[in-house]
């Protein structure tokens, strides 16, 4: 049953999106976007379920069989992205609907939604294809729709931000698309595991190395690996607040698993990680990510500025885990998308909470915030200590397992890096920390007014909280399928 | 309404843009129910059907253009036209296929009717959204204001983040 409406994964939030644009009534919209995401996440769920322990799903749009008809493909690889965007879509959108865009004016936010769940569906598409090509198709209805909800944040900087994105972006769309047209001249076909298969006795052509050489540029551009990453803080920090949660959460995860897949599945791991020896350039550039920008994230003033560079940093440890190409550090690496998404999606959002009660997310003005919003609060200090990566939250099992593999391939000073790099984080969670609780507000800026945030907003970030020490408690879930999935990856299938 | 005063001044313009237009549309509709059997579809067929509409408009006014198809409109034809390509894909799994296998539309002979069928369908919404799009882009072009909500932005009091950047 569930392989007849795998395909409904990407066409319900893509057919829900013009559904809005005829209801044209906001909460309606809401509710409605919020129904079909509910219906994604089972559907998604179901599919991990059905695929785990090495199952397969394949789906041959419009009945033309692979390699020359569209093909999705499910493994445990995409069915754990694909519960993973979805779950966080939900949370999201379940946050109460006063963290979305400031500006958008009420008879036209149905139109946001439509955007939204265009993004959604981009997302999903491109984790589900088993088709070179419908990634960009994809990637670019994705991309697209996030420059618009970046854009929609209501500062005037969200607009050039957005517009910087968009040029990066686009730029990074175009590297992939180079490489895909690339893959197809020397394959003759874009089915992505009939590129695989056909690509083994040209492995060492020009043109192949040439097409992994723009894949991984594009993607990484997609993913802000660390030189790379520069619309990353402008676009998180000017989004509306449940959008850079959202983004932040699903949109570079999935840009990992592209990644992931195009270097483990379609080159495979002993043409790109012995005979090229990618990790030369990927490892410096992970434990420099790491360092760099957790060191930037120090000094920023705005929390959302702090979190985004954060995001940065977290980004290179997925990378560095992805470099050791063994299956605990690429099960580390894929772990944490899902913890990343926890902790900073819920992180993000109690900026969304602070920004609604207190109207500014800079660091003074948080001061003495503890007391009048404690929930709020601890929701933060858990998020926060996920991230520094204290025992008991799923931010220790990422670490874990990355210093593991780490070791396991014999590079014990990136295994010191990765702990030293972790007191940068205690360094800049411990700042805010210290002003929420311990700082009085300043006298010119009273904050007796501030009251806990509404219920709607509380729930959705307490529930991201919990699972936060939920599953740094319980790895069975998150550990066991990334590691089936590393270990599929490693083996070359998807 | 009135058009602008210089072309009300071209009498040639006007009199070679009344007899155009409906040709325009004409052709826009042979390219849209002949593209199965030759060279055309959806796409082609909908930017000249809208192109018709837009030289319309260019020699009568925008007013006279929106008093046969509102910007409202518009946006509503756009996400209808897209609703058709998937309502076409969604019957074809109803029908017990695959999503857009047209061969399921027809089960009762050997599919290829089904597949005739098909693409006349999902064609037609392609068509509908690409008209529906461009004359949008044409309407967002000539005048913000057209809608209603076109207000400048203006910075956010309050939610304002921080300068800074290493």
């Amino acid at each position: 049953m569930i392989e007849k409406i795998v395909v409904l994964e990407v066409v319900l939030p893509l057919l829900a999106a013009p559904v809005c644009v005829l209801v044209r009534h906001p909460r309606l919209c809401r509710l409605f976007s919020l129904g079909v995401v509910a219906l994604c996440f089972a559907i998604a769920v179901a599919v991990l379920l059905e695929v785990r322990g090495g199952g397969v799903i394949s789906y041959q749009l419009g009945g033309w069989p692979p390699p020359l008809g569209i093909e999705h493909r499910v493994s445990t690889v995409n069915a754990y992205l694909l519960a993973l965007v979805t779950a966080m879509a939900l949370v999201v959108l379940s946050f109460d609907s006063r963290g979305g865009p400031p500006r958008v004016p009420e008879q036209r936010k149905h139109l946001y939604y439509a955007v939204f769940l265009l993004c959604i569906s981009g997302l999903l598409g491109m984790t589900i294809t088993g088709d070179a090509f419908n990634i960009f198709v994809f990637l670019e209805i994705s991309s697209l729709s996030s420059y618009i909800l970046v854009s929609l944040g209501g500062h005037r900087r969200a607009v050039l931000s957005a517009f910087y994105y968009l040029v990066m972006g686009t730029i990074g769309g175009v590297f992939f698309m180079l490489g895909v047209g690339l893959l197809y001249q020397v394959t003759g076909t874009l089915n992505l595991r009939d590129i695989a298969v056909r690509l083994e006795p040209s492995l060492d052509d020009r043109g192949t190395v040439l097409a992994l050489a723009l894949l991984v540029v594009g993607i990484s551009i997609k993913l802000a690996v660390f030189p790379l990453h520069h619309w990353l803080p402008n676009a998180y920090s000017f989004a509306p607040p449940k959008v850079s949660a959202f983004l932040a959460a699903t949109a570079t995860k999935v840009s990992f698993y592209l990644l992931a897949m195009i270097l483990f599945t379609i080159f495979g791991a002993p043409f790109v990680f012995e005979e090229l020896r990618l990790q030369a350039v990927l490892l410096p550039l992970s434990i420099l990510a790491m360092f760099l920008a957790s060191g930037a994230a120090i000094f920023q003033t705005d929390l959302r500025r702090l979190l985004a560079y954060s995001s940065v940093a977290q980004i290179g440890y997925m990378t560095l885990g992805l470099s050791t190409a063994n299956a605990t550090g690429l099960a580390g690496g894929l772990v944490h998308l899902f913890n990343h998404a926890v902790m900073k999606g819920g992180l993000f959002l109690v900026v969304a909470c602070l920004l609604y009660r207190v109207g500014s997310v800079h660091i003074d003005a948080l001061a003495g915030i503890g007391r009048r919003m404690p929930l709020t609060s601890a929701a933060l200090v858990i998020a926060g200590l996920s991230l520094i990566g204290v025992p008991g939250t799923v931010g220790f099992v990422s670490k874990w397992y990355l210093v593991s593999g780490v070791l396991e391939r014999g590079w014990t000073a990136a295994a010191v890096l990765i702990l030293l790099s972790s007191l940068l984080a205690l360094v800049y969670v411990g700042k805010v920390v210290e002003v929420v609780y311990f700082r009085k507000p300043p006298e010119t800026q009273p904050i007796d007014h501030v009251r806990e945030a509404p219920f709607g907003m509380l729930a959705p970030t307490w529930v991201l909280a919990a699972a936060a020490v939920f599953f740094g408690l319980t790895t069975n879930w998150t550990y066991g399928v990334a590691r089936e999935a590393a270990e599929l990856l490693l083996a070359g299938g998807i | 309404m009135r058009p602008p005063s210089r072309v009300r001044e071209m009498p040639i313009l006007r009199v070679i843009a009344r007899a155009l237009v409906p040709v325009i549309l004409l052709f826009g509709l042979y390219v849209q129910f002949h593209g199965d059997f030759g060279p055309g579809g959806g796409f082609q067929a909908g930017v000249i059907f809208a192109a018709g509409l837009i030289i319309f408009a260019l020699t009568f006014g925008v007013e006279a253009l929106r008093q046969v198809v509102s910007v409202v409109l518009t946006e509503r034809l756009m996400a209808a036209g897209v609703l058709l390509y998937g309502a076409v894909g969604i019957l074809a799994m109803f029908l017990g296929g695959e999503f857009l296998n047209y061969s399921a539309l027809d089960p009762l002979t050997t599919g290829h009717h089904g597949q005739h069928l098909g693409i006349i369908a999902i064609e037609l919404g392609v068509g509908i959204a690409v008209a529906a799009t461009i004359m949008r882009v044409y309407y967002a072009f000539v005048g913000r204001r057209l809608d209603g909500d076109g207000e400048a932005t203006e910075p956010a009091l309050g939610a304002e983040p921080g300068e800074g950047t290493p």
